[in-house]
């Protein structure tokens, strides 16, 4: 027993988590954001991201990027407030008599300002809470996971995508850079002072550096074995297509018959099945194509089944509110808003990526000293 | 092991060949070093090895290349991955991913090699070059030493039977190219990996080369043993010009075995003391520029702290240091650019930082590292009417006939640098100062820039070279101020600093004591006698 403890408590010594497993769960609980615009458990629930967040981010660079999502729900719900005070039309209790902006007849079932009621206000700002709160859950889940890890766990058919996405990544600091280089050495010179001339002294040499850093990227890409590929033969590849062109048209009826209410439930759910699977059968045929290897690939262990199945019962929880408890879930403007035991507990099952998750892995050194002429430059255009 | 026969290469637009039947034969287990002066075609002849020749470069190639006897020209360079490890003249430009594990993995993975594999050949490959202490660390915060150390860990993780390296240590300070190197001979004696490497530096090179590949410029290709190359080859080393000058057979090839000979050449010891004795005293008194006490800071990090230092009209002076020691940083806080936290800086009883950059320009002139970021324009011609009126007769007196409708991508590095300099002198400036313009010259190149910079003090200039080249320094400077982590460790005189600090000593002081400097003065001397 104590030895199966120890094995288990191996799984939570300090490391990344599977970067999969952290984006399942911030989708599980997106769902269940979208599911409800109760602001009671919509608050709730920002507050169990906010603490999953806190406990688990390392100190990576992308571990900042939560602050920027939470500015960003903030945004939304007071956009959305505004919306209703502009465009208010909603009858009930008034709280602010504003006069109304006269428009021409044609413009109809349009009222600008006029008597803003409490009803509209709260309507707003349930919407835009609950909109805010699925714009958190995502920034929770860029804050969490490594993107460049992510990107290496796609399936091997997609690694070429992959790739591209990992290159614009690391090669846009490099072009900042180059501007700023460029930008200070043209003062070095006399030259064209003209504004259309001016772009193109500075244009010039920033694209000419930007086309030989890319033609160099792809020559060491290239002797570095990039883009081998397993001969197949010409059989397998048109099974190929053929699957991936039956997952398309199985996925779009079956999305279309999901969101159009007269189609019975049989058929969506028989042509998402197989689309799903025929997409399935596809990527992995094609993926056969690549003959690459993962140098110290991801582990799925038991702390990542944890976080995930966490988000899914929430997921869950969300679902079963908005069918079974309409009331709780879609609170009526007029009464004030009421929970029930198990809503409350749907969200907070959430947090258990806090307790199972394991310690960040100690942070990457942090440059200790940056180029010199990344110094320069950057002090060259302040 | 790996034969070149018969290969000719024609560049695209072009109708001279930059190679022409070139035939060729790589060893198992030696290091052959391709030399011959810039342009000469040592990029195209290791592009060819690697397959990126004629496929990212355009032209045409005939000709055949033989692994084994199989021909292999037909092969794209990624299913020649496995077989040679190619490492370009920018390791940065190369880096895939961003953090060294992962960097030396890539390859591999590419390959497709079992997980176990990959792992253990991480490990040793990360012993091998000494950068385990490393393994975590994101690419872009290395030194440019350590840099190169992992491009070429990244081609070996795939045990190539030949390692192609172009100019491994040209963009390095002196101690981090020794790094390199020995982690290049290394390859060579502990694994029996085939090296081929091209450099024109060739001083530190040539002792561990067991063959040498001479291009000369007219497509042709010569191969020997070093000794026998090297004596009528256009590019080589002090030692070798020393050798052949004082009629030595065998020529030297370390500074060792010229040691061993200078035993019988009588010559004064100590050639400092002779210097202090002289008349040769500089008036010290025309200073273009003062600077003291400047502190510049990057996130409360100092990158030059307390440095003060004075430039006298008619003199070159050399900032030399390791990459990163503060020499960029410096240039540009005497130019007025970087904004200093304290200090001062006074060039004819103006602050440069306080003017506009016009005002700038005129003060000092500052020739940045990439000479290429000041160009823009589609003709020389166009380049010297935007530079102002005298840009062109400057140009010419630097380097005469450059043709006016020339692309100025299509020069040579040092016509290039040329164009860049005389683009900066024509607002006339008193101070002239010079980020790494040695990078990418030849020797001859960089004899005609060292003529340029003393022309420069004879019309009263005072020049700053900021550079790494230890060999330039002995040829051109007259003081020589060394930085460390952004402070003046020695400055002085050019004789009394290299005979303190052997790492900044050309080779010539290395074999004949401190204070010579020139073969010229080595063999004068010995002549008098």
């Amino acid at each position: 027993m104590s030895s199966l403890l120890r094995t288990a408590a191996v799984a939570r010594l300090p490391r990344d988590l599977h970067p999969v497993a952290w984006w399942v769960w911030a989708i599980g609980l997106a769902a269940y954001a979208s599911f409800t615009t109760n602001p009671l458990l919509l608050l709730l629930l920002v507050g169990v991201v906010s603490v999953v967040v806190a406990a688990c981010r390392g100190e990576q660079l992308w571990a900042k990027a939560f602050r920027l999502y939470a500015g960003l729900a903030l945004f939304i719900v007071v956009t959305r407030v505004l919306f209703r005070v502009l465009l208010g039309a909603v009858p009930g209790h008034v709280i602010l008599d504003l006069p109304e902006i006269p428009l021409p007849e044609w413009v109809l079932g349009i009222r600008l300002l006029g008597p803003l009621t409490r009803e509209a206000l709260l309507a707003g700002l349930y919407d835009g809470m609950r909109l805010g709160a699925i714009v958190l859950c995502v920034g929770a889940a860029n804050a969490l996971a490594n993107p460049k890890r992510l990107l290496r766990s796609l399936p091997p058919a997609l690694y070429e995508i992959g790739t591209a996405v990992v290159v614009a990544v690391t090669v846009l600091p490099q072009l900042a850079e180059s501007v700023q280089r460029v930008r200070a050495a043209q003062r070095l010179r006399a030259g064209a002072t003209g504004k259309v001339r001016r772009l193109r002294r500075f244009l010039v040499p920033v694209l000419e550096d930007a086309l030989e850093r890319s033609m160099a990227l792809a020559a060491g890409m290239d002797t570095r074995g990039y883009g081998r590929t397993a001969g197949l033969p010409a059989a397998t590849r048109r099974v190929t297509s053929t699957l991936m062109l039956v997952s398309l048209v199985g996925l779009c009826v079956g999305v279309y018959a999901i969101l159009d209410g007269t189609t019975p439930g049989w058929l969506a759910a028989t042509m998402l099945g197989l689309g799903a699977v025929a997409a399935a059968g596809g990527l992995t045929l094609a993926g056969r194509r690549v003959t690459r290897t993962v140098y110290r690939p991801d582990r799925w262990r038991w702390p990542e089944v944890v976080v995930a199945l966490s988000g899914v019962v929430v997921a869950a929880a969300g679902w079963w509110i908005a069918r079974d408890q309409v009331p709780i879930a879609f609170p009526a403007v007029s009464t004030a808003p009421q929970v029930t035991l198990v809503a409350m507990a749907g969200v907070l099952v959430g947090l258990a990526p806090a307790l199972a998750a394991p310690a960040p892995a100690s942070p990457l050194f942090e440059p200790v000293s940056e180029t010199v002429s990344e110094a320069i430059s950057k002090e060259a255009v302040a | 092991m790996i034969e070149l026969r018969g290969i000719t290469f024609t560049p695209p637009d072009s109708s001279e060949h930059v190679l022409k039947d070139v035939d060729l034969t790589i060893e198992e287990g030696e290091l052959l070093l391709v030399s011959g002066p810039t342009g000469s075609g040592k990029s195209t002849l290791l592009g060819v090895l690697a397959g990126l020749v004629p496929r990212f470069t355009g032209g045409a190639l005939e000709g055949d290349l033989l692994l084994d006897g199989t021909s292999i020209i037909r092969t794209p360079p990624r299913e020649r991955a496995g077989i040679i490890g190619y490492v370009g003249q920018d390791p940065v430009a190369g880096f895939v991913t961003d953090t060294v594990e992962e960097e030396l993995a890539y390859g591999m993975e590419q390959l497709g090699l079992p997980p176990a594999t990959m792992r253990r050949r991480v490990e040793e490959t990360l012993d091998l070059l000494g950068i385990a202490g490393l393994r975590h660390r994101s690419l872009r915060t290395l030194s440019g030493g350590q840099q190169q150390r992992v491009a070429i860990g990244s081609v070996l993780t795939t045990h190539p039977r030949v390692v192609v390296l172009d100019e491994p240590t040209s963009a390095l300070d002196p101690t981090a190219a020794e790094d390199v190197l020995a982690t290049i001979t290394r390859l060579v004696h502990d694994l029996g990996t085939s090296v081929v490497l091209a450099e024109h530096r060739l001083e530190r090179v040539v002792p561990f080369a067991d063959r040498i590949a001479l291009l000369v410029g007219d497509g042709s290709l010569t191969v020997g043993e070093p000794t026998d190359i090297l004596t009528d080859s256009p590019v080589v080393p002090p030692l070798v010009e020393l050798g052949r000058q004082l009629g030595w057979s065998p020529l030297p090839l370390t500074v060792r075995e010229a040691k061993r000979r200078a035993k019988g050449v009588g010559y004064p010891v100590d050639r400092v003391s002779l210097d202090l004795t002289g008349t040769e005293t500089p008036d010290k008194s025309m200073k273009c520029l003062s600077s003291s006490g400047l502190t510049v800071t990057r996130a409360r990090t100092p990158v030059l702290h307390d440095v003060s230092i004075e430039l006298p009209a008619g003199r070159v002076t050399a900032l030399m240091g390791r990459n990163g020691a503060g020499k960029s940083t410096l240039l540009w806080t005497l130019q007025g650019t970087q904004k200093r936290l304290a200090g001062s800086v006074e060039v004819a009883g103006k602050d440069p930082a306080a003017l506009d950059p016009e005002g700038r320009r005129a003060l000092v002139g500052l020739l940045p590292q990439t000479a290429a970021d000041l160009l823009y324009l589609e003709t020389v011609a166009e380049e010297c009417d935007a530079g102002g009126p005298r840009t062109r007769e400057i140009l010419d007196s630097l380097v005469p006939g450059i043709p006016d409708d020339q692309h100025p991508r299509d020069l040579s590095e040092g016509q290039r640098l040329a164009l860049a300099l005389a683009l900066i002198l024509s607002a006339d400036p008193p101070v002239v100062l010079l980020d790494e313009p040695t990078r990418g010259l030849d020797y001859a190149a960089k004899h005609a820039l060292a003529e340029i910079l003393r022309g420069l003090t004879v019309a009263g200039k005072a020049v700053l070279v900021a550079t790494h080249d230890v060999e330039f320094v002995a040829e051109v400077a007259d003081d020589v101020i060394v930085l460390a982590d952004g402070e003046v460790v020695s400055s002085g005189d050019v004789r009394s600093v290299t005979a303190e600090s052997p790492a900044f000593a050309p080779q010539v002081s290395k074999v004949f004591g401190p204070g010579w400097l020139a073969v010229r003065e080595v063999v004068e001397a010995v002549r008098e006698r």
